[in-house]
């Protein structure tokens, strides 16, 4: 049983078949760049399993694993220029990795302190209201039109913010304003409990594109090469004027909605371990091993490396101070009230109490 | 220039068009239209499709790409159409909008204003009406202003298409075309989170914004007339945050407190005043605090509203209680 409902007529775009062998066009992009962004995909997954054993000893907060998205969350934001923009949910750490928001900054605000993207990475924090971060994209977009600026913006959700009326707001004035964005569906099945058919009856959430006279496509998401290749059309597209995009990527969330949930509730096993045959990290080792840009020992030594990465990230993240008790303050307004002054005084008298003992 | 208060509004969007090329103007039939109260009034004709449009008629999506845009570096104006319709887009602006400078810790400023007409007493349909402050006040991160008279609109507006963060701009509809005032062609500001001593005096003090500084005025001119009473009607201008030092300046005078507002009575701005009073002068007190305010219920249809809004004849009575010996 799947329940992905997809219409038998309807094939998701593919470069790289489930076998990783090449059944499209290769995209124009180098063996580097490549191996690169294969790299980039175990970092997503290093990052999530590391995330999830602090997580286990009480040493980070609640997570969303994206494991079995990566060539998702990779590929969508690898042909991202310095001055694009991304909105994303919480499912895309992979994609502010590449677009590169520091390791140690993505890891640190998982110990339950807000983080400072750089703001050179255009990278909105990661949204947690579903479906809510498209109109910002949309509005990001259409500021680079009304001033000028070769920017593209890429908004991302899940299939569940499919059923938004943001979600379907926002398409709509990307259409009508012809906005520079490209609007993304990361389709892995489940919206915590409810599966995919739930949200929708259309064959694919890509068929809501053309009702609102938006181009879309319905891309595997677990093809690292089709999504790089949509997406990097879509954005230069979007980028020389000729409007926005829908892209669909179907994939499968492999692991929990967070570390406090238990899919084992809601659905089969054997559900899970059809998707898994379908890993997007082992889709593209195979490639990359056939076409001799990785070798067994070179894939053993790039998978140490990033652990070790995510391991020196992780240090750096733990050893970070954290933030002063009224820091929540900080950031508010900018010009604090007198009444507000007032209660960050009120805070830091009772942490001094607390750190004396005497709390 | 004697203006009404649309004249002072439209003028002052003008005039922020003119100087900041990163001014936008969006909502629902504010182009060719000019807003359905015409506000905006010329605006697309005089800087172009580009800087001030209409938007399809979703309110989410307006305020939701206005922060786009606000984030990215310009200064969208957005019009609500009416005050009850921000509850549409309820979480873009509390969830969103407020919170985005603290959720970046600090990398990301929403500069926004949301224009959106509001108040009773024109007959309008249901949820045009509304007096929407109060929700605001537990949505952190907004500035939230009233303004009572056009000379007031325009500068307060100019000091809100200024500020980083967003502001909500409520403009009372009974207010638009009732009155013309002395206001200045050029640009000026009024300072946002600063009260206006509308009328000084000595035996009670009567804290009000938006229409009821009119109301206050009556009943102040009917309670000197009756009772000889000497009252000091003080225009909050800025509702969120609250001038806490003209308040307390003026019951420590007075010891005596009226607040009046129409949006209901419960958690609502008088509530706040009320608190800021016992925070700051409750021993200069001679009398509870008064509140005269629309009730806890919803804003109710056309042929009843008049018994909703507070009257002159009700801040009236409340000024004779406190007075009371």
């Amino acid at each position: 049983m799947t329940t992905q409902q997809i219409d038998p007529g309807m094939v998701a775009y593919q470069i790289l078949d489930e076998e990783g062998k090449l059944v499209g066009k290769m995209p124009d992009i180098s063996a580097e760049r490549l191996l690169t962004l294969y790299r980039m995909m175990h970092l997503g997954r290093a990052f999530s399993n590391k995330i999830i054993a602090l997580q286990r000893q009480g040493r980070a907060t609640t997570f969303g694993s994206l494991v079995g998205q990566e060539a998702a969350a990779v590929g969508l934001a690898a042909p991202l220029q310095p001055q694009d923009w991304l909105a994303t949910s919480y499912r895309e750490i992979a994609s502010l990795i590449v677009k590169g928001v520091p390791l140690s900054t993505l890891i640190y605000s998982f110990r339950g302190f807000t983080p400072a993207y750089p703001p050179e990475t255009h990278c909105l924090p990661i949204q947690i209201v579903i479906g809510t971060q498209m109109l910002h994209a949309v509005g990001l977009g259409m500021a680079a039109k009304i001033a000028g600026d070769p920017a593209v913006a890429v908004g991302v959700c899940g299939d569940g913010g499919t059923s938004e009326g943001d979600f379907n707001e926002a398409l709509n004035f990307a259409g009508v304003f012809q906005a520079p964005v490209v609007l993304v569906v990361q389709n892995n099945g489940w919206a915590i409990s409810v599966p995919r058919r739930r949200q929708s009856a259309a064959p694919t959430f890509a068929a809501r594109g053309p009702g609102f006279g938006v181009p879309s496509f319905f891309v595997d998401g677990n093809d690292l090469l089709a999504v790089y290749d949509v997406m990097s059309q879509t954005v230069e597209r979007a980028r020389s004027g000729q409007g926005p995009a829908l892209v669909e990527l179907l994939t499968y969330r492999i692991g929990a909605h967070t570390t406090a949930d238990d899919p084992t509730r809601y659905r089969d096993a054997a559900e899970v371990e059809a998707w898994k045959a379908k890993d997007p990290i082992k889709r593209m080792r195979r490639f990359l091993i056939e076409r001799d840009l990785l070798s067994e020992e070179s894939d053993q030594q790039l998978v140490a490396e990033v652990e070790e990465e995510i391991n020196i990230a992780t240090s750096e993240a733990l050893s970070m101070p954290a933030p002063s008790p009224d820091a929540f303050f900080d950031y508010t307004t900018g010009d604090p009230s007198p009444r507000q002054q007032a209660q960050r005084e009120e805070v830091l008298r009772f942490a001094n109490q607390q750190k004396d003992g005497r709390g | 220039m004697q203006m009404t208060m649309i004249e002072a509004l439209n003028q002052a969007l003008a005039l922020e068009l003119e100087r900041d090329p990163r001014v936008v103007l969006l909502g629902e039939d504010i182009g060719p239209n000019g807003g359905v109260f015409r506000v905006t009034e010329r605006l697309q004709e005089k800087f172009g499709e580009r800087r001030v449009f209409d938007t399809p008629l979703a309110e989410s999506a307006i305020i939701g790409t206005s922060i786009g845009m606000a984030v990215y570096g310009l200064r969208p104006i957005a019009e609500i159409q009416f005050g009850g319709f921000l509850f549409v887009c309820m979480n873009q602006l509390a969830s969103q909008a407020a919170r985005i400078r603290f959720r970046s810790a600090g990398v990301y400023t929403c500069p926004l204003v949301v224009r959106a007409p509001y108040g009773g007493g024109v007959r309008t349909p249901e949820l045009h009406s509304d007096s929407m402050e109060g929700l605001f006040l537990q949505a952190p991160g907004f500035k939230i202003v009233m303004p009572s008279n056009p000379y007031d609109a325009k500068g307060l507006l100019a000091s809100a298409v200024a500020d980083p963060d967003p502001v909500l701009f409520l403009e009372h509809i009974k207010l638009y075309r009732s009155f013309r005032q002395e206001t200045p062609e050029d640009h000026y500001m009024i300072p946002l989170g600063k009260a206006n001593v509308v009328q000084e005096g000595s035996d009670a003090s009567v804290f009000a914004y938006g229409a009821m500084v009119q109301t206050a005025l009556e009943a102040a001119k009917s309670a000197q007339k009756e009772m000889g009473t000497s009252v000091e009607v003080i225009d909050l201008r800025t509702v969120w945050p609250l001038d806490e030092d003209a308040i307390a300046a003026s019951v420590e005078k007075t010891g005596r407190a009226i607040v009046v507002h129409e949006a209901p009575r419960a958690g609502g701005v008088g509530a706040e005043v009320t608190a800021v009073i016992n925070e700051r002068c409750l021993y200069s007190l001679l009398k509870p605090v008064e509140r005269v305010t629309g009730y806890d219920t919803p804003y109710p249809a056309p042929g009843q509203e008049d018994y909703y809004v507070p009257s002159p004849a009700r801040v009236l009575a409340a000024l004779k209680r406190v007075m009371e010996p």
